[in-house]
C-alpha cells in the first residue's frame, strides 16, 4: 500500500440530512430542584439540539413544580429525539411538544406570547413617533423622563420583532425580553 | 420507636444505607473529604472494602462486579482529584447501561465555589455523565438519596449515579429512614411492561416472516437471567437465526444450533449478511449503535423491524422501526412466547427452509478463517485455545479495547449471560483488568481471565498491587504484538499507512512486572508451548500476568469498512494489501 493512494477518512459513517427542519414549541414540567434547568440546557448542549428561546418559572409551589417552555428547531426526527431524551431525565414528569398538539387539535400553532421592555431615547419629533407607534402597538409606558420612554410590550414574538425593528430609527438603547411562554388553546390542559 | 432512636451521623447513616441496600463490597480509595466514612468504614465488619490504587480502577471494578452478578456495583472516592478520576467508569457505565452507585466526598458546605483544597464542581462534572446525582445539603435528606440513589441506579434501563456528600453533611447528625419508608421521586417511574397490543402484532409479522432474524443485545443481559431464558425459548419455539451484538454475547449460548455468531462491523458474515436480507429484524435490547449498522441508508433495507428497548430514546433513534415496543426484555418477551405458543399451530415452519439454506451458504465461507502458523502465535488461535482449556471451568472473561477485544467476542464462546464483561460503547481502553478484579471479588472461587493486549492493560497496570494486597488470582492474558493493534489496522484503511505513534518502542517485560508487583509472570512465544502455557496460568493460585507474544501484523477480518453495507463486507481471505488499500472508497473518504 503506498501512501499517496490513500487519503483519510473516517471510522465513521455520516449520513446527509434529508428532512427539512421545522420550529416547534415544548412544554417541559419538571420538580424545582437544585441543578434541574442545568440538566435541561445540558442535554441540549450535550446532544448538539437548538434552544432558540427559554423560559422557566416555579407554576406549582405546593407540589414543587416548575413549567419550562423551550422553542427548538429541528427535523422531525430529532424533535422526537429531544423529546424521548428529555423525557429520561429524573426529575422531568412529562413533555409536550405544543406545536404537535396545536396540529392535532386543527391549530396554526400554540398560543404564544413574550413580554419585553424597551428604551428609546429621543427627543422632539422621534419622541411623539414613538409614544405614537406605541399606543398603537398597546405597548405601555412604565418610565419616562425627558427624553426617554421605556415602553412594557406584551404580544407574540412577532409582533415584538416588529415593535422593536420601528423604535431602531426613533432612538432604541436596549431590549429585554423574557422568551416565550405557551401553552395549547382549549379546554384541556398539557 | 422513640424520636432519637434513628439518630445517626451523615457517616453512619452512609453504612447503614450501603447495608440496607444489600451492599456488600464497595471499592474505593480515601481522602481528605471521605475520612468520616472511612472511619465508619473501620468499626464495622458487614461490609467489605477494596483499596483500588486509581479511582479509575475502583469504577470498573464496581462495573466487572455489577456486570457479573446483576447486582449494583458501589464505588466510594473522595472530593476533587477523587471524583474527577471517576469519570470515564462512570461515563462507561452510562453508554453499556451498568447499574453503579458512586459516592464521593465534597468539601464543607460552606466552602463550596470557594475554591477550597480538591474542590470541584462534581455534580456539575458528572451531570452528563451520570442517569442522575445529587448533592447532599441536608443529612435529614440523606439516607433517602442514598435509596432513592439505588432504586434509580437498578431500575428502568440501568445506569452510574453519583451522590456527592459535603464533609461537614458527613459529621452531622440526622435522622435515618430505612428504605421501605422513603418516598420515591414520582417524575421517575420507568414503565416495564410491554403494550400486549404492539406485541400481538409483532408476533402476527414474525409468523408471517419467511426471512426473519433476532438482534439480541445488552439489555438481555441487564433485564437478568429470566430474559436469557425466555430468549432462548423464543429463538427454540420459532426456529428464527439469532446474532448478537458484543454486549450481548451469552444470552443465546454460542454452541445454539440457531447462533449466527456476534454481528456489526468486526461480525461474521452470516449475521450481516442475515442482517441485511432479512424481511423481519426482531432487535431485543440492543440500540442500532453505529459499529452495528454501517451505513445508514443501506442499513436492511427490505425488512420490517420490531424493537424491545426500555428505553424510549433508543427507539427510531438511529433507524427508524415499525413496532417499537417500550418494557423490560424479559416481561416482554415473557408476553411473546406465550402469544407465539398460542399462535404456533398456524405457523408454517418449512416457510423458514430457504432462508436457512441461504445461511448454510454465507456460514460456508468461513468468515473467520485466519491462516495458521508453526512459527509464531497467531492471535486468533491463542483465543481458541484458551477457550479450549477453560470452557469446562467456571470462567468470566473481561477484556480490554482493541483488536484482542474483536478476536475475543470472535472466538471465545459463550454459553451464558453475565459472563463477559467488555466496554462497548465508550471503548474505554484499561476496563478488563478492574473489571475482572471486581468480578473476582464477587465469585472468589472462578476463573477470572482479562484477555488483553500490549497497549490497554498499562492504562490500569496500578491495580496488580490491589490483585496482590488481596489475593485475587486474576488472570491477564495478554496478547502482545506490540502495536496499538486496532489503531494500526485503520491507520493501514485509511491513513496510508502512516504508522503515526501505534508502536510501542519501550515495552516493559512483564513477566518481571508481574515478579515486581509480587504476581506470577509467564511468556509464551511459540504455538507448540502455548496450551501448557496456558494450563500453568490456570493452575496459578495467584494473579498472573501472561505475555502472549502473538504475530505482530495481524489484522482483525471481517470488517465493514466505513461507508460500506453490511453485504460489502472485507473478507479475511479477501484482504489483500491491495484490497485493503481500496476498501474505502472515495465517497468513504469523503466521510468527514
Amino acid at each position: 500500500m503506498s501512501a499517496h493512494l490513500q487519503p483519510t477518512g473516517s471510522a465513521y459513517f455520516i449520513a446527509k440530512e434529508t428532512e427539512l427542519a421545522e420550529t416547534h414549541t415544548l412544554s417541559v414540567l419538571v420538580d424545582n430542584e437544585p441543578g434541574v434547568l442545568a440538566r435541561v440546557i445540558g442535554l441540549f448542549s450535550g446532544r448538539g439540539y437548538n434552544i432558540e428561546s427559554l423560559t422557566v418559572s416555579e407554576t406549582e409551589h405546593e407540589a414543587h413544580l416548575s413549567r419550562i417552555t423551550i422553542v427548538t428547531r429541528g427535523t422531525p426526527h430529532v424533535l422526537e429525539q429531544i423529546k424521548n431524551q428529555l423525557e429520561r431525565l429524573v426529575p422531568v414528569h412529562r413533555v409536550v411538544d405544543l406545536t404537535v398538539r396545536a396540529a392535532g387539535l386543527g391549530h396554526d400553532r400554540p398560543v404564544e406570547r413574550e413580554l419585553a421592555l424597551v428604551k428609546v431615547h429621543g427627543s422632539g419629533e422621534h419622541r411623539v413617533e414613538a409614544l405614537r407607534l406605541a399606543d398603537a402597538f398597546r405597548a405601555s409606558v412604565i418610565d419616562a423622563n425627558i427624553d426617554h420612554f421605556v415602553f412594557e410590550i406584551t404580544g407574540k414574538p412577532s409582533k415584538i420583532e416588529q415593535f422593536i425593528a420601528i423604535m431602531k430609527p426613533l432612538g432604541l438603547i436596549e431590549v429585554c425580553r423574557t422568551g416565550i411562554a405557551a401553552m395549547n388553546r382549549g379546554p384541556q390542559g398539557m | 420507636m422513640s424520636g432519637t432512636e434513628n439518630q445517626m451521623t451523615g457517616a453512619e447513616i452512609v453504612l447503614q444505607a450501603l447495608k440496607d441496600n444489600g451492599v456488600e463490597h464497595i471499592f474505593g480509595y480515601p481522602g481528605g473529604a471521605v475520612l468520616p466514612i472511612y472511619d465508619e468504614i473501620f468499626q464495622q465488619e458487614d461490609i467489605q472494602h477494596i483499596l483500588v490504587r486509581h479511582e479509575q480502577g475502583a469504577g470498573h471494578m464496581a462495573e466487572g462486579y455489577a456486570r457479573s452478578t446483576g447486582k449494583v456495583g458501589v464505588m466510594l472516592v473522595t472530593s476533587g482529584p477523587g471524583a474527577t478520576n471517576a469519570v470515564t467508569p462512570l461515563q462507561d457505565a452510562l453508554m453499556d447501561s451498568i447499574p453503579i452507585v458512586c459516592i464521593s466526598g465534597q468539601v464543607p458546605t460552606a466552602l463550596i465555589g470557594s475554591d477550597a483544597f480538591q474542590e470541584c464542581d462534581t455534580v456539575g462534572i458528572t451531570r452528563p455523565c451520570t442517569k442522575h446525582n445529587w448533592l447532599v445539603k441536608d443529612v435529614n435528606d440523606l439516607a433517602r438519596i442514598i435509596h432513592e440513589a439505588f432504586r434509580i441506579a437498578q431500575s428502568g434501563r440501568p445506569g452510574p449515579v453519583v451522590v456527592d456528600i459535603p464533609k461537614d453533611i458527613q459529621f452531622a447528625t440526622g435522622t435515618y429512614t430505612p428504605p421501605s419508608a422513603v418516598p420515591t421521586q414520582k417524575s421517575y417511574q420507568p414503565k416495564t411492561q410491554g403494550d400486549l397490543k404492539k406485541i400481538e402484532e409483532a408476533v402476527a409479522l414474525m409468523k408471517a416472516a419467511r426471512q426473519p432474524v433476532i438482534y439480541s443485545g445488552g439489555g438481555v443481559i441487564n433485564s437478568g437471567p429470566e430474559a436469557a431464558h425466555f430468549l432462548r425459548e423464543l429463538v427454540e419455539l420459532t426456529g428464527f437465526p439469532i446474532t448478537s451484538t458484543l454486549m450481548g454475547l451469552g444470552a443465546y449460548p454460542a454452541s445454539g444450533k440457531n447462533w449466527l455468531g456476534m454481528l456489526g462491523m468486526h461480525g461474521t458474515y452470516e449475521a450481516n449478511m442475515a442482517m441485511h436480507d432479512c424481511d423481519v429484524m426482531i432487535c431485543i435490547g440492543a440500540r442500532f449503535d453505529d459499529r452495528i449498522t454501517g451505513r445508514l441508508n443501506a442499513f436492511s433495507p427490505n425488512s420490517k423491524k420490531i424493537h424491545i428497548d426500555i428505553d424510549p430514546s433508543s427507539i427510531n433513534k438511529n433507524v427508524r422501526v415499525d413496532i417499537p415496543i417500550v418494557g423490560d426484555v424479559a416481561n416482554v418477551l415473557e408476553d411473546m412466547v406465550r402469544l407465539w405458543r398460542a399462535a404456533a399451530k398456524t405457523v408454517d415452519a418449512a416457510r423458514l427452509d430457504d432462508w436457512w439454506s441461504s445461511i448454510a451458504k454465507w456460514r460456508a465461507r468461513n468468515s473467520l478463517a485466519y491462516t495458521p502458523s508453526d512459527d509464531v502465535i497467531m492471535p486468533q488461535y491463542a483465543i481458541q485455545r484458551l477457550y479450549e482449556l477453560t470452557k469446562d471451568r467456571d470462567t468470566y472473561i473481561t477484556t480490554e479495547v482493541g483488536q484482542h477485544q474483536m478476536w475475543a467476542a470472535q472466538f471465545f464462546g459463550f454459553e451464558q449471560p453475565n459472563r463477559w464483561m467488555t466496554s462497548g460503547g465508550l471503548g474505554t481502553m484499561g476496563y478488563g483488568f478492574p473489571a475482572a478484579l471486581g468480578v473476582q471479588v464477587a465469585h472468589p472461587e472462578s476463573l477470572v481471565i482479562d484477555i488483553a493486549g500490549d497497549a490497554s492493560i498499562q492504562m490500569c497496570i496500578q491495580e496488580m498491587s490491589c490483585a496482590v494486597q488481596y489475593g485475587l488470582p486474576v488472570k491477564i492474558f495478554i496478547l502482545n504484538n506490540q502495536y496499538m493493534g486496532m489503531v494500526r489496522q485503520w491507520q493501514q484503511l485509511l491513513h496510508g499507512n502512516r504508522l503515526s505513534h501505534s508502536y510501542t518502542e519501550a515495552m516493559p517485560d512483564f513477566v518481571k512486572l508481574a515478579e515486581a508487583y509480587g504476581g506470577i509472570g509467564i511468556r509464551c512465544e511459540k504455538p507448540g508451548e502455548l496450551d501448557e502455557a496456558i494450563r500453568r496460568m490456570i493452575d496459578t493460585p495467584a494473579p498472573v500476568i501472561f505475555d502472549c507474544r502473538v504475530a505482530n501484523l495481524a489484522n482483525c477480518f471481517p470488517m465493514i469498512p466505513s461507508g460500506k453495507a453490511h453485504n460489502e463486507m472485507l473478507l479475511p481471505d479477501e484482504a489483500t494489501d491491495e484490497a485493503v488499500a481500496n476498501a474505502i472508497d472515495a465517497k468513504g473518504r469523503q466521510l468527514v
